[in-house]
């Protein structure tokens, strides 16, 4: 309920104690982000050649918390806390059953985190977080994993049941924008964790524990990838929420299109799940017709992307106009630059114009074999998760977590916090052009520093491995910046309050229609689409099943 | 839904592009045939030593068929068997490639000949060498503590 003081603020706050919710989402977020981000810079250091990690820790090892706690942890949690703040502020303060499952899917999250990441140090696990069987991990590390997908699952209950109660209370209404959005995401999120769900559970438990021998290597990596590449859009879509809910509003602009928003969205759930092929263009045992048939589904969501873009820039311009901007471009330079709020995001956007050309590239079929393996698509995904959602992240960061401990981001954090962007920014430029390039040379990802037996080609690699180990170190500094802000914003900023900006849809926008929302139609398509991309490729795959392997602990 | 005329254009012009590319990517594939590698070979993982061809390991020159040579290399942890590779430049080759134990990379640095190998599989891919010189083969597939010391040399030689 809004009270009065809210009411004079002029906008809702979250309530506290869902505030706490999210808030413990954050921490868990953060210390992932600084434990990984320091696994990173180890990696580059060694990547370079001119350093070798002491007392035994192996680049495998670190590699795998890299992964991990950046790939998995940092972005899983930082996506639930920020939706759990979304949905209590735009549908209201979750009722104490809906807070108490958030609760509960939180912990078992962290109690899987805990486990798997203990038998990671232990060195039991460096199996990456892809998990590559027939290597085989300590059992622990996958029950663990299995905890965090099963708690992630409690948390999205307890966000559906949320918006349920809205949309029984609002017969008729087009839920909040917001609101809508978290619930796509969730769903799609539930319906691709599946097939991890499936591998852990089913193959990689029972294979760990003795109590099968062997494991269907081919199975267990399509199971992984049918999940490996939604994975990336559930990063991708909290960080376009902010961009079309939050930005407009930190702009002083309105939302250009609710209902071009919610389309977008829907064909993000529909296109993002039946494409896992294309992570496995170069594997044997899939017949070519399907491998194409997934290129094709993955290049849908192109569309998507050509909606988001339009609509942000089109919010851009009429804001710029409307502040008197003149000439064609006049409206870029009447954005608030000096805003962190703004200018960080923003940097993240620019970020996805060559990252998203790159990720044409690694989804074409043919193109693929070029690239495959090797560190060209780590540059690729450094410039979509860890540069267009992280900065997304960050620059929410800025105003979310002194919304929800009640305090305000000071001017001189305002400024560091650009500064930052800006360092990602340059340490990001180094760091993923020299993989793009080095990665077309030959050099592969996920690899220990080698001179390849001295062979020509890999000597040439080296200088721009020392490139990369500069870019990561630039970045590092980064890391440590936005820590500085994210720590002063938890427990030093001056007290106040803080809005959690929501965006107005523009007057000229007509109203959105409620087929948008016909989750019977939008899931019966998507499900449709799953079941036609894989079920003839998968059943081919258990009848033609060679033998099985065997697990291998081979680090 | 309304939809803005600046937006039609846009997304008119976005979704031409795509399907055209679409159309070059798809034809090149099902008229050229030019695919991804793959395999529809089975093999069990534990016996490779004493299937064919894997028993003899090594390129072989073949008469009356698509393809000039065929190369035949077994991966395992962390080694190629054979370590270095001779083929004719301008020939035609069908790299024929399986493992014994986990999943390996391989990769020829420099070109796009790039398969994963998996335990029960047969990779193979069929091209033609048009490049001379020393091109180095590596695992780009982690495999384990010594993944990047797993090589070989494809010499292509006048």
């Amino acid at each position: 309920m809004t009270t009065i003081k809210e009411k004079a603020l002029g906008f809702t706050i979250v309530d506290r104690r869902d505030g706490k919710l999210a808030l413990a989402n954050m921490y868990v977020a953060f210390i992932a982000l600084f434990i990984g981000g320091l696994c990173g810079l180890l990696q580059v250091l060694v990547r370079s050649g001119k350093f070798t990690l002491p007392w035994g820790i192996g680049y495998y090892q670190v590699l795998t918390v890299h992964g991990v706690l950046l790939g998995l942890i940092l972005t899983t949690y930082f996506i639930l806390g920020f939706q759990i703040a979304a949905m209590s502020r735009t549908s209201g303060t979750f009722t104490d059953k809906q807070r108490l499952l958030g609760w509960i899917g939180f912990w078992v999250m962290t109690i899987g985190t805990v486990a798997a990441a203990t038998m990671v140090l232990l060195n039991e696990a460096s199996v990456l977080y892809t998990f590559y069987a027939p290597l085989q991990a300590h059992w622990i590390f996958y029950v663990g994993m299995a905890l965090v997908v099963v708690g992630s699952w409690i948390v999205g209950i307890a966000l559906f049941m949320k918006y349920i109660e809205w949309r029984k209370a609002n017969p008729g209404q087009p839920s909040p924008l917001l609101s809508f959005m978290v619930v796509v995401n969730m769903a799609m999120w539930q319906i691709c964790t599946l097939g991890v769900a499936v591998e852990v559970v089913f193959q990689l438990i029972p294979w760990s524990l003795g109590w099968v021998d062997k494991v269907d290597v081919l199975l267990s990596r399509t199971l992984f990838w049918y999940f490996g590449h939604p994975l990336v859009y559930f990063w991708l879509l909290p960080a376009y929420m902010v961009w079309y809910v939050v930005i407009p509003k930190i702009i002083g602009g309105k939302i250009f299109s609710d209902a071009l928003a919610r389309l977008s969205f829907m064909l993000f759930l529909l296109f993002s799940i039946p494409v896992g092929f294309h992570h496995q263009l170069t594997e044997p045992g899939i017949q070519s017709f399907w491998k194409f048939l997934q290129v094709v589904l993955t290049m849908m969501v192109v569309i998507p992307s050509l909606l988001t873009a339009f609509s942000m820039f089109a919010s851009f311009e009429l804001r710029g106009r409307q502040l008197g901007a003149k000439g064609l471009f006049g409206w870029f330079k009447k954005l608030p630059w000096n805003d962190a709020r703004f200018t960080v995001p923003f940097i993240g956007m620019a970020a996805f114009v060559p990252a998203g050309a790159g990720g044409i590239i690694n989804a074409s079929h043919q193109m693929n074999q070029l690239i495959h393996n090797t560190i060209w698509v780590t540059g690729h995904f450094h410039l979509t998760v860890a540069t267009t959602v992280v900065l997304t992240f960050f620059g929410a960061s800025y105003w979310l977590l002194p919304h929800l401990t009640g305090r305000v981001l000071t001017k001189q954090m305002n400024k560091l916090a650009i500064i930052q962007g800006i360092v990602w920014a340059v340490g990001m430029t180094i760091m993923s052009a020299a993989m793009h390039i080095v990665g077309l040379m030959g050099a592969p990802r996920r690899s220990d520093f080698s001179t390849y037996g001295g062979a020509a080609q890999a000597t040439d690699w080296i200088p721009y491995q020392i490139a990369q180990a500069v870019g990561g170190t630039i970045l590092f500094v980064g890391i440590i910046l936005i820590l500085y802000i994210v720590v002063n914003l938890l427990f030093f900023a001056p007290k106040g309050e803080t809005e959690f900006p929501i965006g107005e849809v523009s007057e000229h926008a007509e109203k959105s229609p409620m087929w948008l929302e016909n989750w019977k139609i939008w899931l019966t398509i998507c499900i449709a689409l799953i079941l036609f991309a894989y079920t003839v490729p998968v059943i081919e795959m258990i009848q033609n099943a060679p033998p099985g392997s065997k697990g291998y602990k081979f680090w | 839904m309304h939809i803005h005329k600046y937006e039609k254009w846009w997304l008119t012009f976005g979704i031409s592009s795509l399907v055209l590319f679409l159309v070059i990517v798809g034809f090149s594939a099902f008229h050229y045939g030019s695919h991804p590698p793959t395999g529809k070979v089975y093999i069990d993982p534990e016996r490779v030593d004493e299937i064919a061809p894997f028993n003899n390991p090594g390129v072989h020159k073949v008469e009356g068929k698509e393809w000039d040579y065929e190369v035949v290399l077994v991966a395992s942890a962390f080694f190629y068997n054979p370590p270095e590779i001779e083929v004719p430049l301008g020939s035609t080759v069908k790299f024929i490639s399986t493992t014994k134990d986990v999943v390996h990379g391989f990769q020829v640095a420099g070109t796009n000949i790039n398969m994963i190998l998996e335990p029960g599989y047969v990779s193979e891919y069929v091209t033609t060498v048009d490049k001379a010189g020393e091109f180095l083969i590596l695992c780009n597939e982690y495999c384990g503590v010594g993944h990047s010391s797993m090589t070989s040399m494809l010499k292509v030689v006048e």
